[in-house]
């Protein structure tokens, strides 16, 4: 017996351009479940992250147990369950940033703003992650505000770059 | 198309290109990208249209040319006259100077400014002339962007030749001559994998590009991607044709949005001119290849994780046997190779497999693609051919280590690999000499460290990685790494003892001979190489630890 409220019930509206962009992509790979990871990339770039009643939603689109959905997102990097934010910052904490000091940067960065790797600020204006490698090693210590890439970063340059962005706000 | 319409619209391209007079090519690797290359592009497009100069003078981007240190990079073919760190200012100056009135800028040529002095023709330069391009050979020099510029840079013309003068045994014949190895990093025989996947009988065979360039400090496989996408597909290609596969899947890293990009034009265009697809050239060989884009696992790169993530399932390996070669893709017969292995066949084919096999050295041959990296003066994408001594790479054509530091340790192979210290500078890069020293080949990142680094705590930045990339199927790697990485912690902080040392070497060993694939296996390498070279500094810590405690001096 299905019970109330159950997420995997709630409805998404499809004129939501967001959810027609999942549709279109899901039929674009029949209706397949192995296509999961590419439709799970679709309604990330379209939601910024993976909302539950999207996850929801895709289970029952593509006939995926919740289960699976949720183990596969769960297992890699690259998806989210939480809002990354309205700006981000991604220090890149490869081996060659490393060793050019990328931890000199998370740690200004969480002095100025008092965020860590994966965390938010409560008005979700900021969100700052590090990343494995973003193979800009040529680069080291590379960080990426927006999805600019920013070079050779020093630790003291990093607030402002991230003030601009923000506005004054923080 | 069929195979005549090749050749002619390559002669096409060709009398296309010839109106230009000159060439200049701008650097649009991801590097030079995010140094501000295609503001560059647009200011020097528009200086030379305000000249009237467009229909004479050729401007492209390219791939990654080498020295991402130095970038924006900007090459004035055909005399490969270089020019470093150009910017919307003194592009103008290279426009007047370089291109219109032919004299060089001494002052803003590539090195310059590191150089007593430097050369108009870059490829004089030490950095180029100890290194010898084949998988790069185009990369720098061609629009990736455009299948003409491959097709009159020979391209696709080894698939040619594979369909029509070579049967697919002839092709994997070549490829046991040229006694290629695999890129990934473990260098298995490419000639007796195909063979392998050749040799079963199944209805339906894949092939699948491996571009989940996993290891941190490693840029190869994608810049060959974004520099000439063509060859790698091209390779694939040639790959079906081979072991009988009709389907091809390129598993791409989602951090690399440009090799995507560009990947996905190539395969546009090559559908488009009957290159992919059904009767290629008019054959009755038909083949065609998909993209997926990797979601930022490191344990994908094994190959059983890889397929499985392919299937859209949590990239977690499985043990072999059975191989691929027999049981892969949706339980057919998979042939998995990695992008540069792929971007070599193509050369291999059109030279001949003899060609090949006699560059490098005996159990090596060919070339290889490194990523210089960390504390060096000219960082960026190289290829050398295999047997190349360490200290050449570093210091002939790396520039050494900058800043009057001394040179402590290369590290190759990434989280699978070691730490090489300077005693043994002048070893020979090879597959074999590698892991005789402790590390391995790997992919190809080399990242270089001076005596500033801490080597437990680059132990430990390893450790770290290979606890949160494992995908925690097996118990010794999901538990192991993590006590390993503790016990590192716990010595990188000052509190270890001599009894945590001894846990670390015991616990290496398990891990590596009990864990399910190669993520496990090898994740104790930075850890054993560090404490096979530069145990002092474990004891380093331990000693100031007791000496505070009152044990030694007390």
């Amino acid at each position: 017996m299905k019970q109330k409220n159950n997420i995997l019930d709630v409805e998404l509206p499809k004129t939501d351009p967001r959810v027609k962009l999942i549709l279109a992509k899901i039929k674009k790979e029949n209706y397949k479940p192995d296509a999961l990871i590419e439709v799970l990339h679709t309604a990330q770039n379209a939601y910024g992250y993976l909302p539950m009643n999207v996850l929801a939603f895709i289970t029952r689109e593509l006939k995926v147990p919740p289960s699976r959905v949720f183990s596969t997102v769960t297992f890699y990097h690259f998806f989210s369950l939480k809002s990354k934010g309205e700006h981000t910052c991604l220090v890149c904490t490869g081996t060659a940033c490393y060793v050019k000091g990328a931890q000199a940067i998370l740690d200004e960065i969480e002095k100025q703003f008092s965020l860590k790797p994966g965390q938010v600020t409560a008005d979700n204006k900021l969100g700052v992650q590090s990343a494995r490698c973003i193979g800009a090693c040529g680069l080291a210590p590379a960080v990426i505000v927006d999805e600019e890439v920013h070079a050779k970063m020093k630790p003291e340059d990093i607030k402002n770059i991230i003030l601009s962005k923000i506005g004054a706000h923080a | 198309m069929n195979r005549h319409d090749l050749i002619n619209s390559a002669e096409q391209a060709k009398l296309k290109l010839s109106q230009y007079k000159q060439r200049v090519c701008v650097c649009c690797g991801a590097g030079c990208i995010s140094s501000g290359a295609e503001g560059v592009m647009k200011k020097l497009q528009d200086e030379i249209k305000a000249r009237s100069l467009e229909n004479e003078i050729e401007v492209i981007p390219t791939g990654c040319m080498g020295p991402c240190n130095q970038g924006p990079l900007v090459k004035v073919m055909p005399d490969y006259t270089m020019y470093q760190k150009v910017n919307c200012e003194n592009i103008a100056r290279v426009v007047q100077s370089q291109i219109i009135e032919k004299k060089p800028i001494e002052d803003l040529l590539l090195f310059a400014d590191s150089r007593p002095k430097a050369f108009v023709n870059a490829q004089e330069d030490p950095f180029f002339k100890k290194q010898m391009k084949i998988v790069l050979a185009d990369c720098g020099d061609i629009n990736p962007e455009a299948i003409d510029d491959y097709i009159v840079h020979d391209g696709y013309k080894a698939l040619e030749k594979a369909l029509f003068e070579i049967s697919s045994e002839g092709v994997i014949a070549q490829l046991k001559l040229s006694r290629l190895r695999g890129r990934g990093g473990a260098g298995f025989p490419t000639g007796l994998k195909w063979d392998t996947v050749s040799k079963y009988v199944a209805d339906q065979k894949y092939v699948i590009c491996n571009g989940d360039e996993g290891d941190p400090g490693a840029f190869m496989d994608r810049s060959v991607l974004e520099g000439n996408p063509h060859r790698v597909l091209e390779g694939m290609a040639i790959a079906g044709f081979a072991v009988g596969a009709t389907k091809g899947y390129a598993y791409i890293r989602g951090e690399y949005p440009l090799a995507i990009k560009r990947f996905e034009l190539a395969l546009k265009q090559a559908r488009k001119m009957g290159l992919l697809g059904a009767n290629i050239l008019g054959s009755n060989f038909s083949f065609d290849v998909e993209i997926r884009i990797g979601a930022g696992a490191f344990v994908c790169g094994e190959e059983t994780a890889l397929i499985a993530s392919i299937e859209g399932k949590r990239g977690m390996p499985r043990p072999r046997p059975p191989f691929p070669a027999e049981v892969g893709l949706w339980g057919k017969p998979t042939l998995i190779n990695n992008v540069e292995t792929l971007a070599s066949i193509a050369p291999i084919i059109n030279r001949g497999g003899e060609w090949y096999g006699a560059i490098g050295t005996p159990k090596s041959a060919g070339t290889k693609v490194f990523a210089l990296a960390g504390k060096i003066n000219y960082s960026g994408l190289i290829e050398v051919p295999m047997g190349t001594s360490l200290r050449e790479i570093v210091f002939d054509i790396g520039g050494g280590v900058p800043g009057g530091h001394e040179f402590k340790s290369a590290q190759t192979g990434g989280p699978s690999g070691g730490c090489i210290p300077k005693e043994h500078l002048d070893v020979k890069v090879d597959y074999e000499s590698l892991v005789s020293l402790g590390s391995i080949m790997g992919s190809g990142g080399l990242i270089v460290m001076d005596d500033t680094a801490d080597m437990v705590d680059v132990a430990r930045f390893f450790m770290e990685f290979c606890m949160d990339e494992s995908c925690g199927k097996c118990v010794p790697c999901r538990v192991g790494t993590k006590m390993m990485y503790d016990l590192l912690s716990k010595i990188c902080s000052g509190q270890g003892t001599m009894k945590d040392v001894q846990r670390l070497e015991e616990l290496a060993v398990y891990v590596k001979e009990t864990s399910l694939c190669g993520l496990g296996m090898s994740a104790p390498n930075p850890l054993l190489s560090t404490l096979r070279y530069y145990k002092e500094e474990y004891l380093n810590h331990i000693s100031k630890n007791q000496a505070e405690q009152g044990v030694l001096h007390g």
